[in-house]
């Protein structure tokens, strides 16, 4: 998958197998690998379901439930999107994961300047709960849990979501959201950023602890290793950056005199399942270790599910490729089968198109049917962690954790994953392996089909998503009209109420559920937070 | 072809915020000798050219991946022009579709490197066109 490098002699021979997070793998593993790192099946492994939950988190894997399926899916205006989420449903798709388009993600309206040629592009435009009224139309939120994309102003969005539930007669103990809200992964990798650190984070809090008290099946957070991976980190990196990151959110909230075990247990990740098979597969395992670890020894829980690390492992569109972009279906495909090795509670692929654009209703429905072969014909079902006793897996299962761990000390001896990022330490390290890895491509030492082998001289045609300028023009219509039509005087009340609680220093969430109530808009709120909190001033290091 | 270091700008235009193509080229123009200016995510078409004005560079070079890289290269290129810095050149690269290249040269960009182009290629490319 051309994220290894492989050294050969004269008759193209394997002399070396070098993995990305730097381990070398040999050519025949035995027990004897096992006596080396000191493999013990009770402290390293336990039985899934039990601690250090290495195996997995549940006792029987996918036989009690096979996993969710949760395509990234958005555009253009929210009736457009809607009917795309009535789709992918209508085909057995079992939760939706929005995607929203640039503005919204930045806290601009439709009609800012700022959004000019964005509206609707890389995702479905959001001023108001209106927009929400219309995205989530004839979708029952007490079946259908939904990812929300969205990360500085997740705080915004989660409350919008508790609106549009409460408007269509379902409880906010009855849905299930997930929001990513998780800023420092886009100070990292995905550049999505509004607001300095401290505030930030804040607000992270303060989805976390409404989230813990007012709506018990919804996952606060989802601690994305996936978008640090794809802007260049290498599997021992991604997760160790994930976990401390998530100790950033955690003493934010234990700061606020709550115990571990009351809001631990919902924290959710995102993690890339791209890269080696083995290498993936081991990363995982010695994740969900790790973190249970964390928990239990760190901050004391004594609840075990306070240290599941549970999450959706997917994606991998960093491995796809604009040439010859089919074979992006068959890389998929090995994905969701490394997902799947992996024990991944929930997941979602690239589809063959993304290294051009957003999906196409073709591209998406191949995704979404690769992902259930996966569960129902190939045989991933029949037992947990298949994987278990390898030589090779435990062996370097092993090697990861000593990896994931020396990556967490250098973050530690900076002084923690908010310093280390407010430094620019993590986006160096991470552009520096960008680089490593395209110098490899580029000089064939990666191997690539299709880009350095294999290849073709004239690219394919393949049928792309078209972006619309009318979405466009549509949605600043509305909007202006909804500006026109709604309850001014109440707007204004509900964004004072806000000011003052974002000032005050109190929880934000029930001040952003009173706004977006009576239609205030993204706009409008983020305003209120962007006077305050002032905006992050990057490092302009790489 | 020009003999001095040259000095580059890597702008990174609009809302979105992948710089890892932008940062990857930052990073290979270096080791190419080249002295390189980031100018950091979400800025504006003028943010950028007044920082090429006060970092007294050769090249703005352009990472977009919106699909917006047509009316941002017009509007750069229409600034560089009233700022008198016709000296300038400017390359882009991002995600660019091979349709949009003639349109971007009718405006007046130097170099288009779709991602995926070698480096020696838009490195030589800039050593040959750099004014002196």
């Amino acid at each position: 998958m051309g994220v290894a490098k492989y050294i050969k002699d004269e008759k193209d021979r394997i002399t070396d197998v070098i993995l990305q997070s730097g381990i070398h793998v040999k050519p025949l593993y035995t027990e004897d690998d096992l006596k080396e790192v000191e493999f013990d099946y009770r402290k390293d492994l336990g039985n899934p379901g039990e601690y250090p939950f290495t195996r997995g988190i549940h006792k029987l894997g996918y036989r009690s439930r096979e996993w969710t399926t949760r395509q990234y899916t958005g555009f253009g205006t929210p009736e457009e999107t809607n009917k795309r989420f009535k789709l992918m449903i209508s085909q057995g798709q079992t939760g939706l994961n929005v995607a929203f388009d640039l503005p919204t993600q930045m806290g601009y309206d439709s009609d800012d300047p700022m959004a000019e040629g964005e509206v609707g592009r890389v995702g479905m435009a959001v001023d108001s709960l209106r927009d929400f009224e219309i995205a989530f139309k004839d979708i029952a939120l007490d079946r259908i849990g939904s990812g929300l994309t969205i990360n500085a102003i997740a705080s915004i969005m989660l409350a919008m979501y508790e609106a549009v539930a409460e408007g269509y007669g379902f409880s906010k103990e009855q849905i299930s959201a997930t929001p990513q809200n998780d800023i420092l992964k886009e100070i990292v990798g995905r550049g999505a950023w509004i607001f300095p650190v401290e505030p930030a984070v804040r607000l992270i809090g303060d989805v976390i602890e409404y989230s813990m008290k007012e709506m018990p099946k919804t996952n606060p957070v989802s601690v994305c290793g996936f978008h640090i991976r794809e802007a260049g980190a290498t599997p021992a990196q991604e997760i160790a950056y994930a976990l401390r990151i998530a100790n950033a959110y955690i003493e934010n909230v234990l700061e606020r005199g709550y115990h571990i075990d009351d809001f631990v247990a919902r924290f959710s990740f995102n993690l890339d399942i791209f890269g080696n098979l083995w290498e993936q597969v081991a990363k995982f395992r010695a994740a969900r270790k790790l973190w249970a670890k964390n928990i239990k020894e760190k901050y004391g829980a004594n609840n075990d599910r306070s240290m599941f690390l549970r999450g959706i492992f997917g994606g991998g569109q960093g491995g796809l490729t604009k040439q010859q972009p089919e074979n992006n279906i068959a890389r998929s495909a090995y994905h969701a089968l490394a997902a799947a090795l992996s024990g991944a509670q929930t997941t979602a692929l690239g589809s063959f198109d993304e290294a051009y654009t957003i999906p196409t209703p073709h591209s998406a429905l191949i995704s979404l049917r690769t992902l259930q072969i996966i569960m129902d014909e190939v045989g991933l079902r029949d037992t947990v962690d298949p994987l278990a006793g390898s030589y090779f897996i435990e062996t370097l299962t092993k090697q990861m954790e000593e990896k994931i761990v020396e990556e967490m000390d250098k973050i530690d001896a900076i002084g923690g994953m908010v310093t280390a990022i407010s430094s620019g330490y993590i986006q160096k390290e991470v552009a520096r392996q960008a680089y490593e890895f395209e110098k490899g491509i580029q000089s064939g030492e990666l191997i690539k089909i299709g880009v350095n082998k294999y290849t073709e001289g004239e690219q394919k045609e393949v049928e792309l998503h078209e972006y619309s300028d009318e979405s466009a023009i549509e949605q600043i219509k509305s909007l202006r009209e909804l500006r026109r039509t709604r309850n001014n005087k109440e707007v204004t009340r509900s964004l004072k109420a806000l000011e003052k609680a974002a000032r005050d220093k109190v929880n934000v969430m029930p001040c952003l559920v009173d706004c977006c109530k009576v239609y205030a808009t993204v706009g409008e709120m983020t305003g209120v937070f962007r006077d305050i909190f002032g905006e992050f001033v990057e490092p302009r290091i790489f | 072809m020009s003999t001095k270091r040259i000095r580059i700008l890597i702008g990174k235009p609009g809302l979105d915020g992948h710089d890892r193509g932008a940062k990857v080229m930052a990073h290979a123009l270096k080791d190419a000798g080249m002295e390189v200016i980031y100018s950091g995510l979400h800025q504006s078409v003028p943010s950028i050219v007044k920082m090429a004005l006060e970092e007294d560079v050769d090249v703005i070079g352009l990472s977009i991946m919106s699909g917006a890289h047509v009316p941002i290269c017009k509007k750069t290129l229409e600034l560089i022009k009233k700022e008198g810095l016709d000296r300038v050149i400017v390359v882009v690269g991002g995600v660019i579709p091979a349709k949009d290249i003639p349109v971007l040269k009718e405006i007046g960009v130097a170099g288009v490197f779709p991602g995926g182009t070698p480096f020696e290629e838009s490195i030589e490319f800039i050593r040959e066109n750099v004014h002196d």
